[in-house]
């Protein structure tokens, strides 16, 4: 990060002109700031996919960085900066997929309801752990990560992506019931439940589990991370425990 | 007088300190560790044949509290690191303290065993059974010194109460009651009734998805037995009265300083989040700590402290690393001083900062075994922040983040204090004083 961060990462006033290049209001809108704030919405939001395996995650801390990927969303959506994906190949999962764990899980079941999951090699594999469909698929997912969000020049397909991006911060945004729950999982109402973890039901911690393997699966972007490479072992043991469930 | 710390005793521990206590007296000091230990040492007595030895702490008990634990329902371990703490007042000859981990509290007994009995009836002194029939005359047992052993034992063990992660206990002024929060709850316990606790705050909404703020600290005010605080993620400070309703999710007074415009930044929120809040011992103030500086509140006055003391404000232009490499979570906690004159918390470096409050004066010191010498002075630190580095300062950049004094005490009645750095307890003392 360097000096780019040197003075941490100011909300634009229109006095404070020692970060960035000229001292007018419309700064915030200047590359560099742009790329800042980027930069740290996707810091945050592989911090939220990185879930410890083994102890539960520290609520605390997941709940600050949940709210600062929120205040970073709703800046970029009052700036008009918020940008969608460009429409990718057919049968490609959703970049949006990438985002977040609770992402994960929902697109999962769109696949599931709406279409079949093209990506995936086996039409039955989609009815066993959703999670497992992800792992293979990863290639599918290693698209040009250097940015999740790149500029849309065709209007007819912002429609379709939009929604899914909306749907990133609906989740943030308690609009709709079940992924964030991902991760702030309450998990005195939910028992382990295999059924639930085959159909790829969220709000049980066993498919926390499982969209936690989607994450490291998906996690074909370049993390800053390097805690995301070791895991994938963990991945492909936690991977057959459920297959063989 | 201005007080001059000095080294006492540097104490090795097995693993990282997780919590460090005196007792009400003071002659106990309390550690509890990453590993589920509790080590406890007792100040040394006034003796004429050792007269430097007076005040020094030695180990006086070590136990096992916790263990590691494994929730089958949910596939995570439980971790058996203590979380805090707390001495009830005493008694009787025993000492009682209350440990907990994230999801379990429990009572332990620490009492000492000087004498043993001797001159049984029915068993022979090695312990093998007499027959009777060779018994002709009874005897009164006598009892008879013997090496001082300590024992620690269980007695009570509060379980299954919280979902969440507790992050504070604290006893009540009754010495009946105490209370114990997690992130989203706060619960009431009686002390002698483990299989029963009250909900008496519950912050978690009805929709998880709504949730954008957790329960950080919480502490009994040390006079009046109905009133307690909690502190929240957003930087603020509820105190509720427990004689207005049974559940007090509505606060009697609600201390919130309003933000600095000028300094609105995406981290803005995080440094906002208290990580620890204390009563002071005359019970009028209260102080609260967040990432960058400690509070001073006045417990009439909701709108804003009565005084802000700047721990690191070197650290504001390094936030956004400081978010990177998680160091910007850290929860660092604070103490008042036995007279609430004076104000400790921790930093990076094994720094730590000490605010007199009636001199306005403050200080940064290091708990370090290579800088300081037993019984020679502390030497003031100093960290350069920009330009010109002076002799024997320390620039932003070399600070290391990984040496963290996250946990320190204050004796209750004297200047003595505990800095735990990591895996090492230090005990400084005023030498002039």
């Amino acid at each position: 990060m360097g000096t780019m961060f040197a003075r941490g990462l100011k909300r634009k006033s229109p006095e404070d002109g020692e970060d960035m290049e000229g001292g007018l209001a419309g700064a915030r809108a200047t590359p560099s700031y742009s790329l800042q704030r980027q930069s740290l919405l996707d810091m945050s939001l592989v911090k939220l996919q990185l879930c410890h395996m083994l102890v539960e995650p520290n609520l605390c801390r997941s709940v600050l960085i949940a709210n600062t990927v929120r205040q970073i969303q709703e800046e970029m959506s009052q700036d008009g900066t918020w940008r969608v994906v460009a429409p990718q190949a057919a049968g490609r999962a959703p970049l949006d997929r990438l985002v977040s764990t609770d992402i994960l899980c929902r697109s999962v079941r769109e696949q599931e309801g709406e279409r079949p999951a093209p990506d995936v090699g086996d039409g039955h594999t989609a009815d066993l752990v959703p999670g497992l469909a992800v792992v293979p698929s990863a290639q599918a997912l290693r698209s040009p990560q250097s940015s999740l969000w790149e500029v849309d020049s065709s209007r007819e397909n912002r429609g379709g992506f939009q929604k899914s991006l909306d749907q990133i911060f609906e989740t943030l945004e308690n609009k709709t019931s079940g992924s964030v729950e991902e991760l702030f999982a309450d998990v005195d109402s939910s028992y382990y439940d295999l059924d639930a973890v085959l159909t790829g039901m969220v709000g049980s911690t066993p498919s926390a589990h499982a969209s936690g393997l989607q994450a490291f699966a998906s996690a074909a972007a370049p993390p800053p991370s390097s805690s995301c490479r070791s895991d994938l072992g963990e991945l492909d043991h936690a991977v057959e425990i459920l297959v063989e469930t | 007088m201005q007080p001059l710390w000095s080294q006492q005793a540097v104490l090795r521990a097995a693993d990282i300190i997780s919590t460090v206590e005196f007792n009400h007296s003071g002659d106990l000091l309390a550690t509890g560790d990453k590993g589920g230990r509790v080590v406890i040492f007792q100040r040394e007595q006034e003796n004429k044949s050792r007269p430097h030895s007076r005040g020094e702490y030695n180990v006086y008990s070590t136990f096992q509290s916790h263990e590691p634990e494994f929730d089958y329902l949910k596939s995570l371990e439980i971790e058996e690191k203590i979380n805090k703490i707390r001495w009830l007042p005493q008694q009787n000859a025993a000492h009682f303290l209350l440990s907990t981990n994230d999801k379990t509290i429990k009572l332990w007994k620490i009492s000492e065993r000087d004498k043993r009995a001797e001159g049984y009836n029915l068993k022979d002194e090695d312990g093998r059974l007499r027959d009777p029939f060779r018994i002709t005359a009874l005897r009164v047992p006598i009892l008879k010194p013997m090496d001082l052993m300590v024992e620690a034992s269980p007695r009570r063990i509060f379980a299954n109460a919280h979902t969440y992660h507790i992050n504070s206990i604290s006893v009540n002024s009754d010495h009946e009651t105490y209370l114990s929060a997690d992130d989203l709850r706060i619960n009431l316990w009686h002390l002698e009734i483990t299989d029963r606790s009250f909900n008496i705050v519950d912050i978690k909404p009805a929709n998880m998805e709504e949730l954008t703020e957790v329960i950080t600290a919480a502490e009994f005010h040390p006079h009046q037995c109905n009133v307690f605080v909690y502190s929240s993620s957003k930087g603020t400070v509820r105190l509720c009265d427990m004689r207005s309703s049974a559940l007090c999710d509505r606060h009697s007074k609600f201390f919130e300083e309003p933000e600095d415009p000028s300094s609105r930044s995406f981290f803005s929120e995080i440094i906002s989040s208290i990580s620890d809040v204390k009563f002071s011992h005359s019970g009028r103030y209260m102080m609260t700590r967040d990432y960058l500086s400690v509070k001073v509140w006045d417990l009439n006055m909701e709108s804003r402290p009565v005084e802000t003391h700047q721990v690191h404000e070197y650290l504001r232009s390094k936030l956004c690393s400081l978010y990177e490499n998680d160091c910007i979570f850290d929860k660092f906690e604070c103490c008042w001083s036995g007279s609430d004159s004076a104000i400790m918390t921790g930093s990076y470096n094994n720094f730590f900062r000490m605010f007199d409050r009636n001199a306005r004066r403050d200080v940064t010191l290091e708990a370090s075994r290579e800088n300081s010498k037993p019984r020679a002075s502390l030497k003031p630190r100093k960290v350069c922040t920009g330009g010109k580095r002076k002799k024997d300062e320390i620039s932003v950049d070399s600070l290391d983040f990984n040496k963290k004094i996250l946990h320190t005490a204050w004796h209750p009645a004297e200047n003595i204090i505990a800095v735990a750095a990591t895996n090492n307890l230090y005990i400084f003392q005023d030498k002039v004083n």
